[in-house]
């Protein structure tokens, strides 16, 4: 008798432990952080290698001034791409930003005769004001992202160009102004765009990781209902985001103006999907809920780097850039997608 | 229990929606420290009730009064920071959040620079859900953990947040008799503290466990509120139901009526060595025509992927599936279906209905091809099933063009099993047919399965249900860790033995020889 009450003793313990088991994590293998690890830093491991093969391949690659040449015109995109991280996060998405990048420069442009605050600030006061109207047609009109900033590219690319009269009337930054040294002068031998975009990155990353409205961003792309129901600010969350894409998008455009010297009326075309481009080859997941802001600046250098490296490449037609871009985004989201089914996440 | 100071009361609450009054003049009065039964049938109100008081609906007439102020929430956010917090049926967070953040969000702990503290924050979370059994990495993503732990988790945050009304609405649907043992201990400290909680639950040996006092809701309108302890069981059915005591004891509880006395026939469906990786080894099982054949174990034991593997839906490595002798192709679904194979989904939300379709599209989507001739569809055949299957499972819906997302639950479940009769099935796989649905609409479905089997049907029948799976079957094949470990027949078809058989792990006597095991 004492033998078999032990017995049942030890099964009631051991049925205990497995339902303990049942409780822990399911999903928690080598594999899936691998596959997390890979989703996270892939992207920077292909431009290491990318960047170290193109270094041996080409004397003119790794030289001081390709290499600051290359960081100061990615700062641009980059600034942009960094609202967009934070609207791909949420599950949204923001095609106006390329004509507002164009808007930001004439104004900035313009603005310059009055002062270099005027002309950083228009910009991004405008601009920010069409992301705020994009914001509250997406979040309380609830109208589909795609649309409402398509219309927004449509209409800031007719507003930029009524201002210089159908892109006839380019107007100058003037030289040697406090905007122009912004744009063109050097700090430590980069390009001061390239910091103000550092700078402008760890604000970003900091606020994304570390403040409420990061988490809000967050919740909003993983589950929209379940975050309304936990009491997250749902459509304030989604405003600030579609406004913050569109300052920065402004702010971008009115940093290369002050680079180029002129608010160039032809900028700003396809650079949207260039930059949505950045974003997904950094990591961030296109239906939201998952997302870094590194990943978007790394995206950002490795779409550069490729161009640069075609650039290189004598023979070939500058036009296989955007190919070879497009074929990769392909690859990048065929990846991607194969590790969010292997991690469940799609 | 001694009389204590109303925190939430609620007078003539009224809500219609579009062709229904889902509320009419509800009063309900709830009391600190006490835990309030809310029961009734699919569409008597209850979730409308918890959306109105939770602010994500507004009523159209009736006020509620909350700690002695009258109050009206414009959103769940405002219900929160009053004090009001609610457990939904499906779990509701952010699966690709971590653990912490689902915990936190909205009150994360922050350091002097007004930025999230993780430090705090990872041990906070960690110790809060100690308390609830749960031990798990904290900086995990929700979604890593199981459907229980995640419920857990929603538990710890509602309770959490400083309410003094807490709101669960069906919080064990699915748990595991542990869990449900470890939310009963949270919601007697709850009791303990005054802290007044909304129970709604179609279990009712929940509700005599958990509850001091009951409301009972049917039609929009309050039928009966009491001390729970005053009702005795078939009353307390009879008066949700509104039908007559002595109708309800007739008929008993569950709406099986016993054995189907299976021939043995030549299995209809015949599955050998179903293997997916991590989740399957080797399980083998067979159905004949005319028998319910259930599937125990506990969660996690393989019970879904088996039916999946059989209708295709997963991937199954060197299986092999016969349905009436004919050899099935692996891993397609669209052969499954061919050859009479239907499974009705666990998560009926995700993987089952479309909500957005009208009733009538979601009955006919699956026998679509049969109904068409040239990729053109015959509205009057599609007019005459849709029809015949709405009479027969009795689904209530406005018109077959109600779009299916505003049914009740029950009535949701019923249309998916009209799109799968509507195919004509030799076989029906039914992973949870009953959870989450009201005491009526069970009975139903439970008897709807037991005349289907009587038509010849085989039927697998997957259930957490215990007194479900063990009434409704004819046959028991209990699994642990994705494999067979024994069989139940005839009489051994009990609780008992199937606790023991799976508490063991080994084949049970007098199981089938065809047990795989693998170490």
């Amino acid at each position: 008798m004492t033998a078999t009450r032990t017995e049942t003793e030890e099964t009631v313990a051991r049925t205990e432990k497995e339902l303990l088991d049942a409780a822990e994590p399911v999903g928690s293998s080598r594999s899936e952080r691998l596959s997390a690890l890979v989703q996270q830093h892939g992207a920077l491991a292909v431009l290491v290698i990318v960047s170290a093969v193109a270094s041996l391949s080409f004397d003119s690659f790794a030289t001081g001034d390709n290499l600051s040449n290359m960081a100061t015109s990615s700062a641009f995109l980059a600034v942009v791409a960094l609202g967009m991280t934070f609207v791909i996060i949420t599950g949204g998405i923001d095609l106006s930003v390329g004509s507002l990048f164009a808007l930001g420069g004439v104004l900035a442009a313009w603005g310059s005769q009055y002062g270099t605050l005027v002309a950083l600030l228009l910009p991004m006061a405008v601009c920010g004001l069409i992301g705020v109207v994009n914001g509250l047609l997406i979040a309380r009109s609830r109208l589909a992202p795609f649309i409402v900033t398509l219309a927004a590219m449509l209409g800031a690319r007719g507003l930029m160009l009524s201002l210089t009269d159908e892109g006839a009337n380019t107007y100058l930054v003037a030289k040697g102004s406090f905007l122009a040294e912004l744009g063109q002068g050097t700090t430590l031998g980069l390009g001061n765009p390239v910091w103000i975009t550092l700078a402008l990155f760890v604000a970003g990353a900091v606020v994304l990781r570390r403040s409420r409205f990061g988490q809000h961003v967050y919740a909003v792309g993983g589950n929209e209902d379940a975050a309304a129901l936990m009491g997250a600010p749902v459509a304030r969350t989604k405003i600030i985001v579609y406004t913050l894409s569109g300052v920065l998008a402004g702010l971008a455009g009115a940093l290369n103006a002050a680079w180029l010297a002129s608010g160039v009326t032809i900028l700003g075309n396809g650079m949207e999907l260039e930059a949505i481009s950045a974003v997904v080859i950094g990591g961030t997941l296109l239906t939201g809920g998952l997302g870094y802001v590194s990943g978007s600046l790394v995206g950002v250098l490795l779409l550069k780097v490729i161009q640069n490296v075609i650039n290189q490449i004598g023979s070939l037609d500058s036009s296989y850039q955007q190919v070879v871009s497009g074929a990769f985004l392909a690859v990048v989201v065929i990846a991607q997608t194969w590790l969010g089914r292997r991690r469940q996440l799609l | 229990m001694a009389p204590s100071a109303e925190v939430l009361t609620v007078r003539g609450l009224s809500k219609s929606f579009p062709g229904v009054r889902a509320l009419d003049g509800v009063d309900l009065a709830l009391h600190a420290g006490e835990v309030h039964a809310l029961i009734g049938e699919n569409g008597a109100g209850k979730s409308t009730l918890i959306k109105v008081l939770t602010g994500v609906y507004r009523p159209d007439a009736g006020d509620i009064t909350f700690q002695g102020r009258p109050v009206s929430f414009a959103t769940p956010l405002e219900a929160q920071h009053a004090g009001i917090s609610t457990i939904y049926q499906e779990v509701n967070l952010i699966p690709l959040l971590s653990v912490a953040r689902n915990l936190f969000l909205g009150r994360e702990p922050r350091n002097r620079f007004g930025l999230l503290d993780f430090g705090r924050m990872h041990r906070e979370a960690e110790e809060s859900l100690r308390a609830y059994g749960v031990r798990v990495d904290v900086r995990q993503p929700l979604r890593t953990l199981g459907v229980g732990a995640q419920q857990m988790v929603a538990l710890a945050r509602a309770v959490a947040t400083d309410a003094r009304v807490v709101i669960m609405d069906e919080p064990t649907s699915s748990l595991e008799p542990r869990e449900v043992e470890t939310l009963f201990e949270v919601i007697r400290r709850l009791r303990a503290d005054g802290i007044a909680v909304i129970y709604v639950s179609h279990r009712l040996d929940e509700l005599y466990a958990m509850c001091d006092t009951v409301t009972v809701l049917r039609d929009g309108c309050r039928v009966h509120t009491g001390p729970l302890a005053e009702l005795d069981r078939l009353t307390l059915v009879s008066t949700m139901l509104g039908r007559d005591l002595g109708e309800v004891r007739s008929e008993g509880l569950t709406k099986f009526t016993g054995d189907h006395h299976a021939a043995d026939s030549v299995p209809v469906l015949s599955a050998r060595d179903l293997t997916v990786p991590h989740k399957l080894h080797g399980v083998s099982l067979d159905i004949r025509p005319g028998e319910v054949v259930g599937l125990g174990g506990l969660l996690g034991s393989g019970r879904t992927e088996t039916a999946k593997a059989i209708s295709g839906a997963l991937a199954s490595k060197a299986a092999s599936v016969t349905v009436a002798g004919v050899p099935l192709r692996a891993g397609s679904t669209p052969a499954a279906i061919r050859a009479g194979i239907s499974l009705l989904p666990e998560d009926r939300k995700s993987e089952g209905i479309v909500p957005g379709l009208s009733v009538r599209e979601n009955i006919a989507l699956a026998a679509l091809p049969r109904l068409s001739r040239f990729g053109l569809v015959s509205e009057a055949q599609v007019d005459k099933i849709v029809d015949t299957f709405v009479k027969r499972l009795r689904i209530k819906a406005s018109s077959p063009y109600q779009k299916v997302g505003e049914l009740s639950g029950g009535n949701q479940q019923k249309v998916l099993l009209a799109r799968w009769l509507a195919m004509n099935p030799k076989v029906l796989l039914l992973d949870e047919p009953t959870r989450g649905i009201d005491v009526g609409a069970k009975a139903e479905v439970q008897k709807l399965v037991d005349e289907l089997a009587e038509d010849g049907l085989g039927v697998l029948l997957i259930s957490s249900d215990l007194e479900e799976l063990i009434e409704g079957s004819d046959r028991v094949v209990v699994l642990k860790d994705g494999a067979v470990v024994g069989e139940l027949t005839g009489d051994d078809v009990t609780e008992d033995k199937l606790m023991q058989t799976i508490a063991a792990g080994s084949p049970a006597p007098g199981a089938a020889g065809e047990v795989t095991r693998h170490g």
